[in-house]
C-alpha cells in the first residue's frame, strides 16, 4: 500500500508516506498569507463586503481557543485513537489551576506567564492520572471511562465549596473551606497584564495593556500566538518518532508493539500531551474571561470538540482547525444570523395557526440537533473528514474495513514501521512532494508485506 | 488484599449509621429497591444492545427521556388527573404504557436502521460516534418539545400508604413501580431464555456469523433486540414521569449513564447483571442520599464506573470479557 502512496525518496528507495502531509514550501506561502490575513482581520472584517456575516472578535476569540482544544484533542483522537469522551476535564484543571493562583480566592496572584505553564503541567498530570489506570481497556470502555472522569471533575469543582479534613483530631483543611466557589465558580481572576512602555501608553491612552474580554483585540493576538504556536508544536508531535508511533498503535496495537513501541508510555504521552494542550486554553480562557465557572465545562464541550475533530478529519491538523473554525462559526455567529431573519416568520406562522412549539422556535436552540446530525452523518458517508491526512484518507478508502483497527484498518502499520525507517537518517530531507495518495476503491493497495516492512529488521 | 473488595470497604462509613437506625436504613433500601428498578429496566437496553453489537447504545437514555416526555403528553391528551376514576386511571395508563412502549421501541428500531446498520462493519467507535449523534439529535428535540426547564405532569398516582411492613410505609406510587417493572422484567427474562426468537438473539450475540450460517436471519434479530430494549426504555420512561412527576430533556443522559453503569457493574451483556446492578445501584445511590450527601451522588455512581471498569471490567456477575481485543 505505502509504495503507491507517494514518490520514492530518493536515496533509499523507500516510500514516505507521510512526506507530503508535512511543510511544502508552498502550504508555507498559504500559511504566511493566513495568518497575515488573521493578523488584520479585526481591522477590516467590517469593511469586507459578504453575503455571511462576519464573526465579532469575541466569536474569533473562542474559534481559535476552540481550535486549540481540537488540536489537543486530535492528539489522543486523531493520532493515538483513542476515544476521549471527557476531554473537558483537562480544560478545568488548566482553568481552576490559573483561577487558584491569580485570584482573591487565595489571596494568590501569580503572573500569568508563570502560570501558564503550570497549568499545563497541571492538566498533564492529570492526563497521566487518568490514563494511568485506564488505558488498558478496550476502546469502549476506554470512552465511557473519560466520560465518566469528564463528569466527575467539574462536580468536584462544583461541590468543593465547604471541605473539612481532619486528620487524627487536627484541622488540616476546614472549617467550611471554600476552595472551588461551588456553583457560583471563582470570580474574578486576574486578567494577564502587560505595563506598555511610555509612546504607547500615549498612542494608546492606557497604562497597562489588559487582555481580557473588555479588551478583544489584544486577547484576540493572544489566543492566535496560542493557536500558532499549538499548530506548531502538533504538527512537530505528527513528525517525530512519538507521532509515528501513536499512529501505529492507532492501527494495530499488537503490531504496534511487537515492532518494539513501548504501547503503555506512547499511550500515556498521547493522553498528558493531548491534555496539556487544553491546560494551555484553560489558562487563557480563565483570565480572559476573568471568571470560571463549573457550568460552562460539562459534557457538550467535550462532544463539541470531538464533533470539530470529526468533522475536519481525525489526525490532520489543517482538518480539525477548520473544524473548530466551521463549528465554532456555525454555532456562535451564523446560527444567531440566521435566526434573526428565519425565527419571526415562523413564529409568526406559529401564531396564526396556534401552535405553540412554532411561536417559540428558534433556530439558535437547534444547535445540537445540527451537531449530532453532523456526527451521524459524517460517521457513515465520509468518516475521514472535510479535510483528511492523506495517510488517513487512504487507510479509511483502502481495502474492507477491518473490525480490528480503533478506527481505520490494520495494514497502515507497515507505512509506520516505513516511516520508523525513514527516521533512522534514510529520511531525504528535500521530499516535500505532497503525497498523491492513490486512495480510492478502484486501485486495490498492494500487499504490504513486500519490501518495505520485511527490511526493517 | 484483592484490589476488588475496596467497593465493599467504601461501604462501611454507610453502614455504620445505616445499622445504628434500622428503620431509617430499610426506609432508604426500599427507596433505593424502586429507583432501582426503573434503572434496572434502561439497564436492560444497554445490555441487550452491547451484547449483541458490541455497541454502547447512547441513545438509549434518550429513547427513555422520549418514553417519559410521551407519558406527558399523554397524560394531558387523555386528560387523566387524580379526580379521574380509578378504572379510566388505570385502563388510561394501561393502554398509554402500550403506545409509548410501541412508539419508542419502533424509534430505537429506527436509530438502529438510521444511525447503526450502515456501519455495522465500521470500527466500534465509528458506531459509537454515531449513537452520541442520536443521542444529540434525541435530547434537542426532547428540548425543542418540552422546553429549556423540567415540566411538571398532573399528579396521578396517590402517595397514599398502601400497607406497611414494621416501620417501612409501601406507597401507592412505589407500588406501582413495581408493579410494571417487576412483570416487564420476568417477561424480558423469559422471551431471551425460553424463546425461538430469544435462542436467536442469544446464538447472534455469542457469533454474529455463526448464527448468520445457521439460518438465523441477523438483521432481525438485531431490528428485534432494538425493539425490546427501545420499549423497556419507553415503558421505564412511563414510570418514571409517573414517579417523579416530570419530564425533563436532559433527564435521558444522566440517566442513561446511571443505566449504562448498572449494567457494567452486573456484567454488560448479562441480563439478571444488569437487573441486579440496577437495583443495588439504586440502593447505593438512595444510602448516599441519606447518609453521605445528595450533591456527591454522581461523583458516587461515575468512581463505581471507572473503578469497575478499571479493576473488573467483566462485572460483578462476570460476562465478556473487556480488556484486551
Amino acid at each position: 500500500m505505502a509504495v503507491q502512496l507517494t514518490r520514492v525518496s530518493g536515496r533509499t528507495g523507500l516510500p514516505n508516506p507521510f512526506a507530503g502531509t508535512d511543510g511544502d514550501r508552498r502550504n508555507r506561502t498559504i500559511v504566511a498569507a493566513l495568518l497575515i490575513a488573521a493578523v488584520v482581520y479585526p481591522f477590516v472584517a467590517n469593511a469586507i463586503p459578504s453575503v455571511l456575516p462576519a464573526p465579532s472578535v469575541n466569536n474569533l476569540i473562542v474559534m481559535c481557543y476552540y481550535a486549540v482544544l481540537a488540536l489537543g484533542l486530535n492528539i489522543v483522537v486523531g493520532f493515538a485513537g483513542l476515544l476521549d469522551l471527557g476531554y473537558v476535564a483537562f480544560y478545568v484543571f488548566g482553568a481552576y489551576t490559573t483561577a487558584f493562583l491569580a485570584s482573591p480566592q487565595f489571596g494568590i496572584h501569580v503572573p500569568w506567564f508563570l502560570i501558564a505553564p503550570i497549568a499545563i503541567v497541571a492538566a498533564a498530570l492529570a492526563g497521566i492520572l487518568l490514563g494511568a489506570p485506564t488505558l488498558r481497556l478496550r476502546g469502549d470502555y476506554l470512552a465511557i471511562v473519560t466520560l465518566g472522569f469528564g463528569e466527575i471533575v467539574p462536580q468536584l469543582m462544583r461541590n468543593l465549596d465547604k471541605v473539612n479534613i481532619n486528620i487524627a483530631g487536627q484541622t488540616i483543611i476546614g472549617p467550611d473551606r471554600n476552595v472551588t466557589g461551588g456553583a457560583l465558580g471563582i470570580n474574578p481572576i486576574d486578567a494577564l497584564t502587560i505595563p506598555l512602555p511610555p509612546f504607547l501608553q500615549k498612542l494608546w491612552d492606557t497604562p497597562n495593556l489588559v487582555f481580557s474580554n473588555s479588551n478583544g483585540h489584544a486577547s484576540f493576538y493572544l489566543v492566535l500566538g496560542i493557536l500558532v504556536l499549538s499548530y506548531f508544536v502538533c504538527r512537530r508531535l505528527r513528525d517525530s518518532r512519538l507521532g509515528r508511533a501513536w499512529m501505529a498503535i492507532r492501527e494495530d496495537e499488537t503490531a504496534a508493539s511487537s515492532m518494539g513501541i513501548n504501547t503503555v508510555t506512547t499511550k500515556l504521552l498521547a493522553f498528558s500531551l493531548g491534555a496539556s494542550f487544553s491546560g494551555f486554553v484553560g489558562a487563557f480562557v480563565a483570565s480572559y474571561q476573568t471568571a470560571v465557572f463549573p457550568e460552562s465545562f460539562n459534557f457538550s464541550v467535550s462532544i463539541s470538540i470531538l464533533i470539530m475533530v470529526i468533522l475536519g478529519g481525525m489526525g490532520s491538523l489543517r482538518g480539525v482547525v477548520v473544524g473548530a473554525f466551521a463549528l465554532t462559526y456555525v454555532s456562535q455567529t451564523f446560527l444567531p444570523f440566521l435566526g434573526r431573519i428565519v425565527d419571526p416568520p415562523i413564529q409568526g406562522l406559529g401564531q396564526q395557526i396556534g401552535i405553540g412549539l412554532l411561536q417559540n422556535f428558534t433556530l439558535v436552540s437547534m444547535n445540537y440537533l445540527i451537531f449530532g446530525v453532523i456526527l451521524v452523518l459524517m460517521m457513515i458517508f465520509r468518516p475521514e473528514g472535510l479535510l483528511p491526512s492523506a495517510a488517513r484518507k487512504a487507510e479509511l478508502h483502502g481495502e474492507g474495513i477491518a473490525a480490528e483497527g480503533t478506527f481505520g484498518t490494520t495494514e497502515t502499520v507497515a507505512e509506520a514501521a516505513t516511516a520508523f525507517g525513514a527516521e533512522r537518517g534514510e529520511l531525504d530531507p528535500g521530499d516535500d512532494a505532497p503525497a498523491r495518495a492513490s486512495n480510492r476503491d478502484d486501485q486495490p493497495p498492494n500487499p504490504s508485506g513486500n519490501g518495505p516492512t520485511g527490511e526493517q529488521a | 488484599m484483592d484490589i476488588s473488595h475496596i467497593p465493599v470497604l467504601g461501604a462501611v462509613p454507610i453502614l455504620a449509621p445505616c445499622l445504628s437506625d434500622l428503620g431509617q436504613c430499610a426506609d432508604a433500601l426500599k427507596i433505593g429497591l424502586f429507583n432501582g428498578l426503573i434503572i434496572a429496566l434502561v439497564a436492560m437496553g444497554y445490555t441487550l444492545v452491547y451484547g449483541i453489537l458490541q455497541l454502547i447504545n447512547f441513545a438509549n437514555g434518550d429513547v427513555f427521556m422520549t418514553g417519559s416526555m410521551l407519558a406527558l403528553f399523554g397524560v394531558s391528551i387523555l386528560g387523566i388527573s387524580e379526580k379521574s376514576s380509578p378504572a379510566f386511571i388505570i385502563v388510561g395508563l394501561i393502554g398509554l404504557l402500550l403506545v409509548i412502549m410501541l412508539i419508542t421501541a419502533t424509534l430505537n428500531a429506527s436509530i438502529e436502521r438510521l444511525a447503526y446498520r450502515p456501519l455495522r462493519n465500521a470500527p466500534t467507535l465509528a458506531t459509537l460516534i454515531s449513537a452520541i449523534g442520536m443521542s444529540f439529535v434525541l435530547q434537542n428535540v426532547g428540548q425543542i418539545l418540552l422546553g429549556p426547564s423540567p415540566v411538571s405532569l398532573p399528579k396521578i398516582l396517590p402517595t397514599t400508604t398502601l400497607f406497611s411492613l414494621g416501620t417501612v410505609q409501601f406507597r401507592f406510587n412505589e407500588v406501582f413501580v413495581a408493579v410494571v417493572t417487576v412483570p416487564l422484567l420476568i417477561v424480558l427474562a423469559w422471551f431471551v431464555r425460553s424463546t425461538r426468537q430469544g435462542k436467536a438473539m442469544r446464538a447472534t450475540a455469542q457469533d454474529r456469523e455463526a448464527a448468520g450460517l445457521m439460518g438465523i436471519d441477523v438483521n432481525r434479530t438485531i431490528t428485534l433486540t432494538f425493539l425490546l430494549a427501545g420499549a423497556l426504555a419507553g415503558g421505564a420512561g412511563l414510570v418514571v414521569a409517573l414517579f417523579y412527576g416530570q419530564a425533563w430533556w436532559f433527564f435521558g443522559f444522566p440517566f442513561g449513564l446511571l443505566a449504562f453503569t448498572a449494567a457494567v457493574l452486573g456484567g454488560i451483556g448479562n441480563l439478571t447483571g444488569a437487573a441486579l446492578g440496577g437495583v443495588a445501584l439504586g440502593i447505593i445511590r438512595a444510602l448516599n442520599e441519606r447518609y453521605v450527601d445528595p450533591r456527591w451522588t454522581d461523583v458516587v455512581v461515575f468512581s463505581i464506573l471507572i473503578l469497575v471498569l478499571v479493576f473488573r471490567p467483566s462485572g460483578l456477575l462476570g460476562a465478556k470479557r473487556a480488556e484486551g481485543s
